[in-house]
């Protein structure tokens, strides 16, 4: 019972990380209509800043960096690419950022190379008790900041300007637009928005009880894909449940590896998409998706 | 816009060439076969000449033409983005490996299991299994729209991956294992048995699977391109334009996004084959989801819904790393391995990186449809001014009918 307690929280705390990088997914493709590819190279982009700057800067202002730096890669990427293909077919939307995905994920990885870049996170990678079941600090802190952004946003999304601005062009861009709702400005914001959530979501993934940056975070990052798709690839809510959903299935198909030996070494890490594909099957359009209405 | 955007470019080039092609058009259409029977002449006499690199990448290149080709008839044709194709690559690779291989062997190698039955069975089964894996996926794919279904076959690639790794017996586990030879009929496609010389040149392993790898490009071209000329290819390219268009004209949606799945996964089955053939060996890392992307980045510069063009970015995708490993040391800025810098492979990803955003955003008929527009712009204005009806385009120009027709309907289907 307190493993799978213990299993479940550090679930939930994956989950939560998880849920960062599909939130900003799931905006993006509001605003703009991009599923973009490019999100787990903008992850590892602001994971290897961090990295790199935090002997020199110190931790806090390398974050601060690092963030701003995914901010800024996520803004151009809209700018010179997404921006010029507004209407364009989804499918070149989705192969263009797989472009952009091809050039900066093989930059990175030849910039890290083999190596293992460790992040000076200031909690280190202590774990913490709680009733007799074990966390890393890192996670819980994880969790705690995942929480506070996850509400944020969902305030700003409701209350603020910006947010009504998006969920009015996402309802129907061309009504938005001729109300004065400026697309590209929204579009822009929201890739911004997601740029910054990726690099958070960064800060924490390659903290304990993963090593450091490694080529490998990419994949990691991949695993948001399924927490997208899976709670609706158009639905906040969504992809927050996404998230959780396929955090706490990865931890458990971890944790429980010796009874499901028969399904091979290291099955947690395909489990995410096990669930997906389940999922999908019952709804195609995820849990929380709107369902594709076609009239004739 | 795009077009807008590419169309000044071409236009000072633009008096040149339908000046000279409008009025040989009679001699022209003889002069295409006739130039296609020289280069096939040319590539028949090739290992003749040429070094074993070369014919080594030529058969890389034509097993990824073969996959490009069923990639595109996919995506390009169907409009079913798929990241999965190299999950249907492994299956084909792994069944032609387990059914032709031998079991047993030395140290780690005991545990490994095959049936040592004739290779020809083994690359057949492994096309059959690879279209049942096809057709198993195709009834999700079926109920998924769009990105949905592009996210959900890149599930397919991990788990694809996952059971390389762990399916011992069978794919080698993390290591992989070595892939038996190919025969046909009781004639090696190995270094001898029986020995062979042409002309004094002796034929060894590379320019035996040359031809074999000219034959099964030629054929799956010449499939393909006529599957897109008859009735089921125009109700593949109706499906993609608008799926309630479709349904309404009679086509059987359902039905056909199964059987381009089946045909699709069958040509990634015989591919996967050939890429086992070329390699030697097949492990894990082979299949994983850089090759599905790679897959894409071909069919998307050669051009999507081209058969043509399917196999010339095929040609660009895999050949260019190579070639930059082979010439490492002459190139500038590429470096050999070991060394600092940028090396070949790494050099060769920045460049299809960067042509696929610019083929997206300047062209995107890609290859084919580059080709295509000088090639048009002669019959364009010669027929009427404007436009021109795009239903009347020839069905030789397909990635035309890609790039100009289909994009207004796609966008008017995808707001609701």
């Amino acid at each position: 019972m307190t493993q799978f307690l213990s299993l479940l929280l550090n679930g939930i705390s994956l989950g939560a990380i998880y849920a960062l990088i599909a939130l900003g997914f799931v905006i993006i493709f509001k605003a703009s209509e991009v599923v973009s590819f490019t999100h787990g190279s903008l992850l590892l982009l602001g994971a290897y800043t961090i990295a790199r700057l935090s002997d020199t800067l110190g931790f806090f202002p390398a974050v601060l960096v690092g963030v701003l730096v995914t901010a800024v890669a996520a803004f151009l990427v809209e700018r010179f690419i997404i921006n010029r293909l507004r209407g364009a077919p989804v499918i070149s939307l989705a192969i263009v950022t797989i472009g952009v995905d091809i050039i900066l994920l093989t930059e990175l990885i030849r910039q890290i190379g083999p190596d293992i870049l460790n992040v000076p996170h200031p909690w280190g990678g202590d774990s913490v008790r709680i009733g007799g079941v074990g966390i890393s600090e890192n996670r819980l802190i994880a969790m705690g900041v995942a929480g506070v952004l996850i509400i944020a946003f969902f305030v700003a999304f409701k209350y603020s300007s910006w947010g009504v601005a998006m969920r009015a062009s996402a309802e129907d861009g061309e009504a938005a637009a001729l109300m004065g709702i400026r697309q590209g400005r929204v579009s822009a914001l929201a890739w911004v928005v997601a740029g910054v959530l990726a690099a958070v979501a960064a800060l924490f993934l390659v903290g304990a009880p993963t090593p450091g940056v490694s080529a490998a975070a990419y994949t990691v990052a991949l695993r948001a894909f399924p927490a997208a798709i899976l709670g609706g690839l158009d639905s906040t809510g969504g992809a927050l449940v996404g998230g959780l959903l396929i955090g706490i299935t990865e931890a458990l198909a971890a944790g429980y590896q010796e009874q499901l030996s028969f399904l091979g070494r290291g099955f947690g890490e395909v489990a995410p998409y096990v669930v997906m594909i389940i999922v999908l099957l019952v709804r195609p359009s995820g849990l929380f998706g709107t369902k594709e209405l076609t009239r004739v | 816009m795009s077009d807008t955007l590419s169309a000044p470019a071409g236009a000072g080039r633009a008096p040149a060439a339908p000046a000279g092609s409008a009025p040989r058009r009679s001699p022209a259409r003889l002069l295409t076969p006739l130039l296609l029977l020289a280069f096939l002449v040319v590539l028949l006499a090739l290992p003749l000449y040429v070094e074993e690199f070369w014919l080594r990448t030529g058969f890389a290149v034509a097993g990824a033409i073969v996959g490009a080709i069923g990639l595109n008839l996919l995506v390009g044709t169907t409009g079913q983005l798929s990241l999965a194709h190299a999950f249907f690559l492994a299956v084909g690779a792994v069944s032609y490996t387990f059914i032709s291989g031998e079991s047993g062997g030395l140290g780690t190698r005991a545990a490994l299991r095959g049936l040592e039955l004739p290779p020809i069975v083994g690359m057949v089964v492994g096309v059959l299994l690879a279209g049942l894996a096809g057709l198993v996926f195709s009834p999700i794919a079926a109920r998924l729209r769009g990105i949905y279904l592009g996210v959900a076959s890149l599930g397919l690639v991990f788990i694809g991956v996952h059971v390389l790794n762990t399916w011992t017996p069978v794919t080698g586990g993390f290591n992989g294992r070595s892939v038996p030879e190919f025969s046909l009929f009781g004639f090696s496609f190995g270094n001898d048995d029986p020995q062979l010389f042409v002309l004094g040149v002796p034929f060894r392993e590379a320019e035996r699977l040359w031809y074999l790898g000219i034959v099964l490009a030629l054929a799956a071209y010449l499939f393909a391109r006529n599957l897109l000329r008859s009735r089921p290819g125009r109700a593949l390219q109706t499906l993609r334009d608008s799926e309630v268009a479709a349904s309404v004209m009679g086509v059987n949606v359902q039905a056909y996004k199964a059987r381009v799945f089946l045909v699709s996964s069958m040509y990634a089955g015989l591919s996967g084959v050939m890429y086992a053939l070329s390699i030697g060996s097949i492990a894990p890392e082979s299949f994983g989801l850089t090759v599905s992307i790679l897959y894409l980045a071909m069919i998307v510069l050669g051009g999507l819904g081209s058969v043509a063009g399917a196999a010339l970015g095929a040609a660009f995708v895999t050949a260019l790393p190579l070639v930059f490993q082979q010439f490492a040391d002459v190139l500038p800025l590429v470096s050999a391995p070991g060394e600092g810098g940028i090396n070949a492979g790494i050099a060769a990803r920045y460049l299809f990186g960067l042509a696929i955003i610019i083929v997206v955003l300047f062209e995107p008929g890609g290859l084919a449809g580059f080709a295509n527009r000088f090639r048009s712009r002669g019959r364009r204005s010669a027929r009427a001014p404007g436009r021109g009806s795009p239903s009347a385009a020839p069905a030789s120009a397909s990635s035309t009918t890609v790039t100009d027709p289909s994009d207004p309907p796609a966008q008017g289907s995808s707001t609701r």
